[in-house]
């Protein structure tokens, strides 16, 4: 066995059990930072694939953004975790047992399954000679796929126009800031000296 | 660099609709409410170059941006159709939504971004762009539905609508996941040359899911249930959108995914048509009777509607696929006009939708009954009209290739279905009259007048509209 495989299992294996660790640790924070250290795994895995960019990404995206946020919400928000879980271990034995027919189910329909010949061609995709990661990235994304590049960049702006049409009121009566009256005021108006006398107050 | 503007001269109207769209968020944006106006007329102008663009425009097909887009006379076809219900609608809804008060600029602005989808819908030549299209389509329309947020009917259809679309496109998804897994390939033409004839466990399930996706957006029985209460609690406009560009852009591509993808394994698919037409007819012929309320008559109505034109479909070849288009162009002018008259439907500053309320129209409007009138008898199929013959022109591809007990499904269901129509005609002619409607606004005067007038012409003159329907659909084999 050379050194990539032994990595691999150590990888897969870490992954695993931090992604088991995930679901089963009481603590809420101390879930969210076994969820980084299955990242850090799955970065591991990429970059033995030879996939450095994805690998790279996965770590600044998800550990460096949705990761850090999970933890900001799970500190802000007081959701009682173990209340949630509660009646876990109750449903189990029926929710273990609709999983053991699907999984049934789905072994059938594999046993009977015949894959196509260009689809097992397709499954090791060799990197094309004398280019790194991002440039074969980017040349799919921008150059082979630029019309579907766009129109999923439509998409987000639906569902951003649809979010503000649906939800935003326009209130009367806001105050807003105006910067450049508040620089237009001078101390006379907005300053008022008056004498207080001894023991009297205004 | 000329590879690409090569490609993009193809895809011009998307492009108009693309660039479009932005100027005009830009314009509404910065300009605010007094725009409102002008982004929607800037919006009904860029339909219409779009729509000429297409007309006047390169015949020549291609498949460009490595297989993703195809443009082909099919395409034109159905994209001109789409385009005219999406421009006509978008012309007759100004006045409904002043008068509802919910005339903000983000309505021609959805209409737009959602006929875009259409259009790539329309031109996808492989599984991505085909579900890319969907939900630009599909998302722009959750929120027209929901558009009249303050009120609760419109509300309710919006999350309706939402959460069975999200549940339909999970189905088409995971059928293209299946496709994919065993073509090795997202373009249909690939796909359909891997089958090649076979039809194995694995391309059976990923048909049936995509089916079912594609049942959804057309509101196919059995995947119907949202149809009625969607169509009914959205605003006026919004329904005719989804009754008419939308209904057109989903039949497209069902033709374009079965036709091209699958044509080795006919049998597989025609089973499934079969089915879905004959559901579609019977339900949307039984169901609306009981119907008070017109907006849902006219959903029950399209659900039978997408079950004649399946009829073209299942009887395959090119005779087929140019009924379903005849079908469509008809439906087409049929249910505009059919929405004009409800559009005009007000009483007293507010919109009236029971059937009810038409009662005595012939004594109190009689041009708009006479037109109404023409459009019900023409939906129903009776002959001096269109619908006639768009229903002629399905039921005799269907005898053609042999689906008897299909086309004596369809007529029976098609006389069932003339009850409930022509009762609309009776409470319009004889019933005692109900209160007048208002003075109604000149655009859905206009377009009802020209949809009665178009129903007989097309009738007196079918051979203007049959040639470019056989050209369009023999681009698909």
């Amino acid at each position: 066995m050379n050194i990539a495989a032994w990595f691999f299992y150590l990888f897969s294996a870490m992954m695993i059990g931090a992604a088991f660790m995930v679901i089963s640790a009481r603590n809420p924070v101390h879930a969210v930072l076994f969820l980084i250290l299955a990242f850090f795994n799955a970065a591991g895995l990429f970059l033995l694939l030879g996939a450095e960019f994805l690998a790279m990404i996965l770590v600044v995206v998800y550990v460096g953004a949705v990761a850090v946020l999970f933890l900001f919400v799970v500190m802000m928000l007081d959701v009682d975790f173990t209340e949630l879980k509660q009646g876990f271990l109750q449903y189990l034995p029926a929710g273990g047992l609709i999983g053991l027919v699907v999984l049934i189910e789905v072994a059938f329909v594999v046993g009977a399954w015949t894959i196509g010949p260009v689809s097992i061609a397709n499954v090791t995709t060799p990197m094309p000679p004398g280019m790194t990661n991002t440039m074969a990235l980017g040349r799919v994304l921008y150059t082979q796929y630029v019309y579907l590049f766009q129109a999923a960049g439509l998409i987000l702006l639906t569902a951003m126009i649809g979010a503000i049409v649906l939800t935003l009121r326009h209130k009367a009566g806001v105050k807003r800031q105006n910067v450049a009256i508040q620089n237009a005021r001078t101390p006379a108006e907005a300053v008022e000296v008056r004498k207080v006398a001894s023991r009297q107050g205004i | 660099m000329s590879h690409l503007s090569a490609a993009l001269a193809h895809c011009l109207p998307e492009l108009i609709l693309a660039a479009g769209v932005l100027v005009l968020v830009l314009l509404g944006a910065v300009r605010g409410k007094e725009s409102d106006g002008l982004v929607t007329e800037i919006a009904a102008g860029l339909l219409g170059a779009a729509i000429l663009v297409i007309l006047l425009g390169g015949k020549t097909n291609a498949i460009v941006f490595d297989g993703a887009f195809i443009n082909d006379g099919f395409g034109r076809f159905m994209k001109v159709l789409t385009l005219a219900g999406s421009l006509v609608t978008l012309v007759m809804s100004r006045d409904f939504l002043a008068a509802e008060k919910i005339d903000k600029f983000e309505f021609p602005i959805l209409i737009l971004l959602s006929t875009l989808g259409m259009l790539i819908l329309i031109s996808a030549a492989g599984l991505i762009a085909l579900y890319l299209g969907l939900e630009l389509m599909s998302l722009a329309l959750y929120v027209l539905a929901a558009f009249h947020r303050d009120n609760i009917r419109a509300s309710e259809a919006g999350l309706k609508y939402f959460v069975l679309g999200a549940l339909s496109s999970g189905m088409l998804l995971y059928g293209a996941s299946l496709l994919y897994g065993f073509a090795g390939t997202v373009s249909f033409a690939g796909i359909a040359e891997t089958i090649n004839g076979k039809a194995s466990l694995g391309v059976v399930f990923g048909l049936v899911f995509l089916m079912v996706g594609l049942a959804f957006k057309m509101s196919a029985v059995p995947f119907h249930m949202w149809t009625p209460d969607v169509y009914e609690g959205a605003p006026t406009p919004v329904t005719a959108f989804f009754i008419t560009a939308v209904k057109m852009a989903a039949v497209a591509i069902t033709l374009r995914v079965i036709l091209t993808a699958f044509p080795g394994i006919a049998p597989q698919w025609r089973q499934i048509v079969i089915f879905l037409s004959i559901l579609s007819m019977v339900l949307g012929s039984f169901a609306a009777i009981g119907q008070a309320n017109i907006k849902r008559l006219m959903a029950y109505s399209t659900i039978g509607h997408v079950g004649f034109a399946l009829v073209g479909l299942a009887a395959g070849g090119e005779a087929g696929v140019a009924g379903v288009l005849a079908y469509m162009a008809i439906y087409l002018v049929m249910t505009l006009g059919t929405f004009a008259g409800i559009l005009s439907m007000r009483v007293n500053g507010a919109g009236v939708e029971n059937i009810s309320d038409l009662s005595g129209l012939a004594r109190t409007d009689g041009v708009m009954a006479f037109f109404f009138a023409m459009m019900m008898f023409s939906l129903a199929g009776v002959p001096p009209l269109a619908g006639f013959f768009a229903k002629w022109y399905v039921f005799n591809a269907a005898i053609q290739s042999g689906l008897y007990p299909l086309a004596v499904i369809g007529v029976l269901s098609s006389v069932v279905a003339a009850f409930y129509y022509l009762r609309v005609v009776k409470v319009m002619y004889f019933d005692e009259p109900a209160p007048a409607f208002d003075r109604p606004a000149p655009a859905p005067r206009i377009v009802l007048a020209v949809s009665g007038i178009l129903v007989v012409f097309l009738f007196a003159y079918p051979g203007l509209f049959i040639d470019a329907t056989m050209a369009a659909a023999r681009s698909l084999f």
